[in-house]
């Protein structure tokens, strides 16, 4: 069941998105940016949790969801040491997209050479 | 007797928005929610994968699973796949992940030339930056005020 909901919330982020390329016309930087930024609001509010329990990877998949852990990394990090927890736990639970991002990244400028 | 330049201006503006070819937003919507849609169910096979054989629950799995489909957008971006589906996908590609690591790993490949230095170093994060610059600021802005709201006792 967890299957079929991550398709269609994973798919409905999509056409959100789509919609922002379309007739908003904005570029993918800005769509992607107002995204996670959304994601990050929607953190705050609570209400990104229960939709990755309702979705699964329908809501992890989306780049919505880096700014959710965002959000979850620093929260978690305040509520031990404080406001100085927002700036340390930043990072807590995103690391690996970015950690995975570069080091593939550079993997593949090793490996693949530019196409056409 | 010239036209001064704004005259131009707004009428070559004009001219581009009658020729600017209509955008099939409904195909590109089904397209996006179909190949986002399949993005997120293959990341759920992934998340279920490591839930099953590893120590994970359904909150923690999302770690391991982007890890996982960077890996597997590096090789279909490095075998140059990754670029074919995006053209008819749109935001079904661009959204999930695999679209972030997309823009880093080909910014990567496409400036090797230049040297790993100067070149990988310094624009992999070119498209990347601004997802990364505004979800961090956002982040913080969100974790401060609410942060500061829980030590005030006001929620």
């Amino acid at each position: 069941m967890v299957f079929l909901w991550s398709f269609l919330v994973g798919g409905l982020i999509c056409v959100i998105g789509q919609l922002m390329f379309d007739i908003l016309k904005l570029t993918p930087g800005h769509t992607l940016s107002i995204l996670v930024v959304t994601g990050a609001i929607l953190n705050g509010f609570g209400l990104y949790e229960p939709l990755i329990d309702f979705a699964g990877a329908g809501a992890t998949v989306p780049i919505t969801s880096f700014g959710n852990s965002l959000v979850h990394g620093a929260l978690q990090e305040a509520e031990k040491h404080g406001l100085i927890g927002v700036v340390t736990g930043m990072f807590e639970v995103t690391s690996s997209g970015i950690t995975a991002a570069i080091i593939f990244g550079m993997i593949g400028a090793i490996f693949f050479k530019p196409k056409g | 007797m010239d036209k001064s330049p704004s005259t131009t201006k707004t009428q070559y503006k004009k001219l581009a928005q009658k020729k600017e070819l209509k955008r099939p937003i409904l195909k590109n919507c089904i397209n996006a929610f179909f190949f986002g849609g399949l993005i997120c169910t293959i990341g759920q096979g992934i998340a279920t994968f490591y839930m099953y054989f590893f120590d994970f629950t359904e909150q923690t799995v999302g770690n391991p699973t982007t890890a996982t489909l960077i890996f597997i957008t590096m090789l279909l971006t490095g075998f140059g796949v990754y670029d074919h589906i995006a053209q008819f996908a749109g935001a079904g590609t661009a959204v999930p992940v695999t679209g972030f690591g997309n823009a880093v790993i080909s910014a990567a490949i496409e400036h090797r030339s230049e040297g790993f230095v100067q070149g990988v170093g310094g624009n992999m994060f070119k498209l990347a930056g601004s997802v990364i610059l505004f979800g961090v600021f956002s982040a913080f802005i969100v974790a401060l005020i609410k942060t500061l709201l829980l030590e005030w006792g006001v929620i």
